[in-house]
C-alpha cells in the first residue's frame, strides 16, 4: 500500500468531493509522482484558485496556497520568482484556468516559467452548481446551457503548446498508469509543464447529460481515447470526438527563472544574488 | 551631517518612489504599464536586477497584485504600481492580501475617473476606492505624500507599516507629484528606520499562522522554510484552514478590524501650520496641500487667522483629532481634486458641514481659489 498518509493532512478529512469525483483519483496520482520524484515536502508549494479541484491544498501537507478565482498561476509566478528553489505546483480546473484565468495561463506558458500546472478538466463548473464552462462540448447541457452548449470548447493542451509550454500531456482518470508517468515527467521538466486530466463529475456533468455513473464515464474515457502516436496516423474525421492522450509536447525552451538569473549575473558581473 | 555627505538630486515623485522602495528593502516588483505611474516600473526594471531583486511585467493588474502577494509569502518585500483603472482591477487581490495578512505596498498614481478618465492629468479621485474598493469589511492603510521628498519618505514608511501590521498599504500619488522634478536631499541611510515583519521562531510542528497573540498581529513564516501551513482567502481559523464555525469567523473578522483600530494612533500622521490661533482650518493632502500652504501664507499676510492641517495618513482617518479641533475652528475648508471625498470624512469628524473647493477638470486647485474661500469666510 502506498503511504498516502505521509502527504495528507488527515485531520482535514473527510474531503468535500462527491462520490465518484475525479479529484481523489488525480490527487493520489500526484502524490505517487511526488514520492517518486524524491522532493521534500518542505520544498513543495501547491497553489490553487477556486473550484472543486482547487480545494486540494487544504488536504495535503505542503506549503499550500488557496487563492482567488483564476489567479493561482499569477500567485505561483510571484512565489516561484521570489524563491526559485521551491517546486511550485498549480492545481486548477477548466473554468478556473481557462475562463477567468485564461490570460495568466497563456502568459505563464509563454514565459515558460518553471511550474507544473495540473488541470482537472470535467467540462463543467462543479462547485457552483453545474454551469457550462469553456470546455463543455457543443450540445452538452449545463445549468446555464439548458438547451445544450452552442459554443465550441477550448483545447486546453493545444492552447498551452501554442503559447510555448515546454511539456504538455493529456490523460484521463481511467489512464492512471500513464497519468502517474506524465506527472512525474512534468515535475522533472524544466519550464512550464501542463498535465490536463479529463475527470468525471457525476453530480453536475454526467447527471444532466444522462451519461451514467462515474464508472460509465471512466468506461467512456477508455473506449474513446486514442494515444497521440496513433492519432498522428488518423484523418481529422477519424479523430473527431476522440480524446487524444499522451505526451503532446516535450521540448527544450529557455526557462524564465534561469533567463532572469543570467540577466542579473550579466548586469552584476557574476553575482546573481538571486 | 557634513557637507560632502549630503546627496542632493533632482528627481520626480515616481523616481523617488522607486528608489525609496529599494532603500526600504523591496526586492520584488510585479506590475503592468499605466499612465501616469509607468516610470516607477521603468526605473525598477533597471534598478532591481542591479540589486539582485526581481522585476516582472505581468499580463495585467490582476496578475500584478497576485504576484506581489506570492512573492511576499516567500518572505520578500514586494510592491506594484498603477493608476485608477489598474487599481480597480487590483481590488480583488488587495482583499486577499488584507484577508490573509500578507504585507505588500500598492502605489496608485491617481487619475480622474471613472473609467479611462484623465490618464495624463492630476486628480485625487481614489480616496474612497483606496479605502473601500475591495468587498467586505477589511483593514487597509492609505498614505498620501505631497512632495517628491515626502514621496520618498512615505514609500519607506509604507513598507514599514505593512511589515509591522500585516495590512496592505496604498500610497496615493497624483500626476503632479509623480512627474514634477524637485530638488531632493536624499537622507543618510543610517538615519532611515527600516522595519521587517516579525517572524515566528517556534517549531514548525506547533506553528499556527494566525494564532492569537497580545499584539493581534500574527507571527509570519516564509514559505519554503519548513513551516508547511495553509493560506486561504476563505474565512479561516488560527491554523489557517477554512472554517464555517460562527465563533471562529467572528474571532478572525474582529481581529482584522481591531488591528487597525487599536494601532491607529501610531499609524496616523499629519502636519499642522499656524493652527494655534486659527479660526479657519484648511484640511488637505497630496498636491492640493501644496496650493493650500501657499493660500494659508497669503491669507496670514493679510491678517486672516487661518491654519493648515495636512493629512499624511488618510486611512485610518483622524476623526478624533479633527473632532477636537472643531471647538476652536469656525470653518473648515477642504480643497481636493475630486467632488468631496475627504470633505465628507472631515464633515463626519467635526459633525458639521465643511466648505468644499473641488476641481475635477484635470487642473490643479490654485492657491488663489483657496484664498478666495478663506476671504469669503473671514468677512
Amino acid at each position: 500500500m502506498f503511504p498516502y498518509e505521509k502527504y495528507l493532512r488527515l485531520s482535514k478529512f473527510p474531503h468535500i468531493w462527491c462520490t465518484g469525483c475525479g479529484c481523489g483519483i488525480i490527487l493520489k496520482s500526484i502524490l505517487r509522482a511526488i514520492e517518486r520524484s524524491k522532493l521534500s515536502k518542505n520544498d513543495i508549494a501547491l497553489v490553487s484558485g477556486i473550484g472543486c479541484s482547487s480545494r486540494t491544498p487544504g488536504y495535503v501537507d505542503f506549503n499550500t496556497l488557496h487563492t482567488t478565482h483564476g489567479r493561482a498561476i499569477a500567485f505561483a509566478t510571484g512565489l516561484k520568482l521570489a524563491k526559485p528553489a521551491l517546486k511550485v505546483l498549480v492545481i486548477s480546473g477548466d473554468g478556473d484556468a481557462i475562463a477567468i484565468g485564461g490570460n495568466h495561463f497563456i502568459h505563464a506558458a509563454r514565459r515558460n516559467l518553471d511550474i507544473t500546472v495540473i488541470i482537472y478538466n470535467n467540462h463543467i463548473y462543479g462547485m457552483t452548481g453545474g454551469q457550462a464552462s469553456p470546455t463543455t462540448p457543443i450540445g452538452k447541457k449545463g445549468s446555464t446551457a439548458p438547451y445544450g452548449s452552442i459554443e465550441p470548447s477550448f483545447d486546453i493542451s493545444g492552447l498551452a503548446i501554442a503559447a510555448g509550454a515546454s511539456f504538455v500531456a493529456r490523460a484521463t482518470c481511467y489512464h492512471i498508469v500513464q497519468l502517474d508517468k506524465y506527472l512525474e515527467k512534468g515535475f522533472m521538466k524544466k519550464g512550464f509543464s501542463l498535465i490536463e486530466v479529463l475527470a468525471p463529475c457525476p453530480t453536475y456533468y454526467s447527471r444532466p447529460n444522462r451519461l451514467g455513473t462515474s464508472v460509465d464515464m471512466l468506461r467512456w474515457y477508455k473506449e474513446n481515447s486514442i494515444p497521440v502516436e496513433k492519432a498522428r496516423t488518423l484523418s481529422e474525421n477519424e479523430k473527431k470526438d476522440k480524446i487524444i492522450i499522451g505526451i503532446l509536447e516535450d521540448r527544450e525552451r529557455p526557462e524564465f527563472c534561469e533567463e532572469y538569473k543570467k540577466m542579473v549575473e550579466k548586469i552584476r558581473g557574476g553575482n546573481s544574488g538571486f | 551631517m557634513t557637507e560632502q555627505n549630503v546627496k542632493v538630486k533632482l528627481m520626480t515623485g515616481n523616481e523617488a518612489c522607486a528608489e525609496a522602495a529599494i532603500v526600504a528593502g523591496m526586492r520584488f516588483f510585479g506590475g503592468y504599464p499605466i499612465t501616469p505611474s509607468s516610470e516607477i516600473a521603468e526605473v525598477l526594471a533597471h534598478r532591481l536586477p542591479e540589486v539582485g531583486g526581481v522585476f516582472v511585467q505581468m499580463e495585467d493588474e490582476l496578475a500584478s497584485m497576485a504576484t506581489i502577494i506570492g512573492a511576499s509569502l516567500a518572505g520578500v518585500k514586494s510592491m506594484t504600481a498603477t493608476s485608477g483603472p489598474g487599481f480597480s482591477l487590483m481590488q480583488e487581490n488587495i482583499g486577499y492580501a488584507s484577508m490573509t495578512e500578507v504585507p505588500c505596498v500598492i502605489i496608485n498614481v491617481q487619475r480622474g475617473g471613472p473609467s479611462t478618465g484623465l490618464p495624463t492629468l492630476p486628480a485625487q479621485a481614489d480616496v474612497m476606492q483606496a479605502r473601500w474598493g475591495t468587498h467586505g469589511d477589511h483593514s487597509i492603510i492609505v498614505v498620501a505624500p505631497s512632495t517628491v521628498r515626502e514621496t520618498y519618505d512615505w514609500t519607506i514608511k509604507a513598507f514599514n507599516l505593512t511589515e509591522q501590521y500585516r495590512i496592505p498599504v496604498v500610497v496615493l500619488l497624483d500626476e503632479v507629484i509623480a512627474h514634477v522634478n524637485e530638488k531632493m536631499v536624499i537622507p543618510e541611510p543610517k538615519t532611515i528606520t527600516i522595519i521587517d515583519r516579525k517572524r515566528s521562531t517556534e517549531s514548525p510542528d506547533t506553528y499556527q499562522p494566525y494564532r492569537q497573540n497580545d499584539s493581534d498581529i500574527p507571527l509570519f513564516a516564509d514559505f519554503g522554510t519548513g513551516y508547511r501551513y495553509n493560506v486561504t482567502g476563505l474565512s479561516h481559523d488560527e491554523t489557517g484552514f477554512p472554517t464555517n464555525d460562527p465563533q471562529k469567523i467572528n474571532v478572525l473578522y474582529s481581529r482584522l478590524s481591531r488591528k487597525l483600530e487599536r494601532y491607529q494612533d501610531q499609524i496616523i500622521e499629519y502636519k499642522t501650520e499656524y493652527l494655534e490661533d486659527a479660526e479657519i482650518c484648511i484640511v488637505a493632502f497630496g498636491s492640493s496641500a501644496r496650493s493650500a500652504y501657499r493660500a494659508v501664507r497669503l491669507a496670514r499676510e493679510q491678517g486672516i487667522k487661518v491654519g493648515m492641517f495636512q493629512l499624511f495618513v488618510i486611512w485610518p482617518f483622524p476623526y478624533k483629532i479633527l473632532g477636537r479641533l472643531a471647538s476652536q475652528i469656525k470653518a473648515f475648508i477642504v480643497p481636493e481634486m475630486n467632488l468631496g471625498q475627504i470633505a465628507h470624512e472631515v464633515s463626519c469628524a467635526i459633525k458639521s458641514d465643511v466648505i468644499k473647493v473641488n476641481r475635477v477638470d484635470g487642473n490643479l486647485i490654485t492657491p488663489k481659489e483657496i484664498l478666495e474661500r478663506i476671504k469669503n469666510v473671514s468677512v
